[in-house]
């Protein structure tokens, strides 16, 4: 039997190496805000440890490298990952020295690296397993429980990031439920907007391209701009409006941030709804005329349910779009992660970017796969109403 | 009884339908043919108001038929169409069952419904009622169509080009279906269609319609024997009239006394049927059974030939 390499295999091998013993593992800085000094897998871990991990390392690659079996696959990803994590932790803790609390260790490119090639790995196993949508949220749910277990045993606590989270512990909940805030609330004002404007827009022709094509323009107006260009209405509004400025309008801050996001939402939302509606059977509508549905029967009971994948799918890119996006809110005051990324901007730490960004992306992560598995669910029970169409 | 008195539907300039007038009888099938563009289908649409004629009103049974909204007028009258309409994401059974419920039938008596309606149209309610229509072939589609347009017990069925998706052999067995139905609920059937074959089989008169206008109404005899104008002459297509015209009469009527040798033909199939199976055969006669498989005399070449000629 001859050897055979694996495509991808090549490739995360290749990343894999570079990560192990060329790029530096950890970073040791003295204070949070001066430059670091590279620390090696070998430095940075008590010994044996480091020679472990290396070699955990090497052969999560060979297996990576070569066509293997898939379970085999599967388990040298969750090993390879599984000890990264840990170990990173260790090294933060054997980096430090002895009672000092203004160094500061935070992982370094070749630890980012490796993460990067063995989820590359264990996301190719995972697709390779052809998961149902079911198993796919199991997955999910079972890597958040164990980088919980991870964050509650204290394993990362001397990491820098989690010392700026220690620092602010009060706020970063507190702009996590603002962030939280803003990209759910902007999708429910948008779907409860859109979906009636989108219907609208498919019944009545004249009206579809004017709005589509407004919501359009919309979408390329930048953030900043839009902004701008909100804060004279907005405190309008404030001022002149009894109440308004108690409901927290103003010029600037969350209310701004929101309504940027809402208009933001509108367009998927909008283009979904008429994509989905137009691409219902017209017999299957017909039919349910002739038989006597009244537009209101049609529409609850042909139209929205067959187009509700396709709306569904626009709800799904709105809701990562806005997680990214509610970023941005922190320009103008309206809080959410974004206050750490731009603080730690501001003060060169790029811990505490760090601590703004890493939620927004795993929060993005998890809501992609939760409704696309949602969503596939839902098309498996009538991927035939295509081949019917 | 359907009465259409003076119905013309005008788009813009465009008049699709032009004053047409017809009196449909109850309990008859009628089909309107004609080539696409004809109006047929805008004309079938009207009666149950899917479409809202521009002048000239729709009578069923006396009673106009703008005299109860069109959503709860169309509930009350039978409705299939090509590609059957079938809705992807419900059920054959909730597909039956979409009228009833909307009639607010109780559960027992749709699902009681649901069920005789399969078993008539030869499908297994146990096995196919719980099936989605993708899991059905297009002639079994077309028959759930069929039971669905049929469900609340409609007096009146509009069809519109029930059978145009289906292959031949599959269509002949649906058309035999359908008149069988008709023959036991006594169901008054519209069909529209642009197979004047189909019409000439299915039809007990045929309404031949041209850019908007009814060309001619009659029983497919009288329209072979004496189509209206060239158009219609055309639509027959001259090569095979004589043998549409012989598809109209059984063997029955045709019978002569006297015997004949070889393998025999029952009095109930179509003349047509007899004529190709003699020359088929190189008869010249042959004997004609009744269904208890009793003699009753023979069909001849010659004697068939005589009932092929242009009636007079």
């Amino acid at each position: 039997m001859s050897i055979r390499f694996d495509k991808l295999g090549v490739a995360i091998a290749a990343i894999t190496c570079y990560g192990a013993f060329v790029a530096p593992f950890a970073t040791f800085r003295a204070n949070r805000i001066v430059a670091g000094e590279p620390r090696s897998i070998i430095e940075a871990l008590p010994q044996p440890l480091g020679l472990v991990l290396l070699a955990i390392l090497v052969a999560a690659g060979l297996v990576a490298l070569f066509k293997t079996p898939l379970g085999a696959r599967l388990g040298g990803s969750v090993v390879a990952l599984a000890s990264l994590a840990l170990l990173i932790g260790l090294a933060g803790s054997h980096l430090t020295p002895e009672g000092n609390t203004f160094a500061r260790i935070s992982p370094a490119s070749g630890f980012w690296f490796l993460i990067f090639s063995f989820t590359l790995l264990l996301a190719d196993v995972l697709t390779r397993l052809e998961l149902s949508p079911v198993g796919r949220v199991v997955v999910l749910v079972a890597a958040a429980v164990a980088i919980w277990l991870l964050l509650a045993s204290g394993q990362w606590d001397s990491l820098s990031i989690l010392k700026e989270y220690a620092n602010r512990a009060d706020s970063f909940w507190n702009e996590a439920k603002r962030h939280v805030q803003l990209a759910l609330g902007s999708l429910v004002a948008a779907t409860i907007v859109g979906l009636p404007l989108g219907i609208l827009c498919h019944r009545v022709e004249v009206l579809r391209d004017g709005v589509l094509n407004v919501l359009n323009i919309i979408q390329t107006i930048p953030s900043i701009a839009l902004f701008g260009i909100m804060i004279a209405p907005l405190g309008w509004v404030a001022a002149n409006i009894p109440g308004a400025s108690a409901l927290g309008i103003r010029g600037i801050g969350a209310a701004p941030a929101f309504v940027a996001l809402f208009l933001y939402s509108l367009l998927p939302v909008v283009a979904n709804t008429v994509v989905g509606l137009a691409g219902v059977p017209r017999a299957a509508n017909d039919a349910a005329r002739g038989m006597g549905m009244t537009g209101w029967q049609r529409l609850t009971n042909v139209e929205f349910p067959l187009a509700f994948p396709v709306i569904l799918t626009g709800i799904r890119i709105v809701l990562v779009q806005n997680i990214g996006l509610a970023t941005i809110a922190a320009l103008i005051g309206g809080g959410g992660f974004g206050v750490f990324v731009f603080q730690g901007v501001g003060q060169t730490a790029m811990d505490l970017v760090l601590l703004g960004a890493v939620p927004t992306v795993a929060l993005a992560f998890a809501a992609a796969i939760i409704l696309d598995a949602v969503v596939e669910y839902l098309a498996t029970r009538k991927s035939a109403e295509v081949a019917l169409a | 009884m359907i009465e259409i008195e003076h119905v013309t539907k005008r788009y813009g300039e465009t008049t699709v339908v032009d004053d047409v007038s017809m009196v449909i009888e109850p309990r008859t099938v009628t089909v309107i043919v004609g080539t696409s563009g004809s109006g047929k289908t805008t004309l079938l649409r009207m009666i149950n108001r899917l479409v809202e004629p521009t002048s000239g009103t729709i009578k069923l049974d006396g009673t106009d038929n703008r005299s109860v909204p069109g959503h709860e007028l169309r509930r009350s009258i039978g409705y299939a169409i090509q590609g059957n309409g079938l809705f992807p994401h419900r059920t054959v059974a909730q597909n039956i069952a979409t009228v009833p419920a909307l009639l607010g039938w109780d559960t027992g008596r749709i699902n009681g419904r649901v069920d005789e309606l399969l078993s008539l149209l030869q499908l297994d309610p146990a096995a196919f009622g719980p099936r989605y229509p993708h899991e059905l072939s297009g002639g079994q589609q077309q028959r759930v169509g069929v039971a669905r347009a049929l469900a609340a017990e409609p007096n009146v069925l509009l069809m519109d080009e029930p059978f145009g998706a289906l292959d031949p052999i599959i269509r002949t067995k649906a058309q035999e279906d359908l008149l069988a139905i008709q023959k036991r609920f006594g169901t008054t059937i519209i069909l529209v269609t642009h197979d004047m074959e189909e019409a000439v089989h299915l039809g007990d008169r045929i309404a031949v319609m041209d850019a908007g206008r009814l060309i001619q109404y009659a029983t497919p005899a009288e329209i072979l024997a004496r189509p209206a104008n060239d158009f219609v002459e055309t639509l027959i297509g001259a090569s095979d009239r004589p043998f549409k015209l012989l598809s109209l009469g059984t063997v029955g009527a045709a019978v002569e006394p006297g015997q004949a040798l070889g393998e025999g033909i029952r009095a109930e199939a179509s003349q047509r049927d007899a004529l190709a199976e003699l020359l088929w055969s190189g008869r010249a006669a042959m004997p004609v059974t009744a269904k208890d498989g009793s003699a009753l005399g023979r069909v001849t070449v010659e004697g068939l030939l005589k009932r092929a000629a242009r009636p007079q």
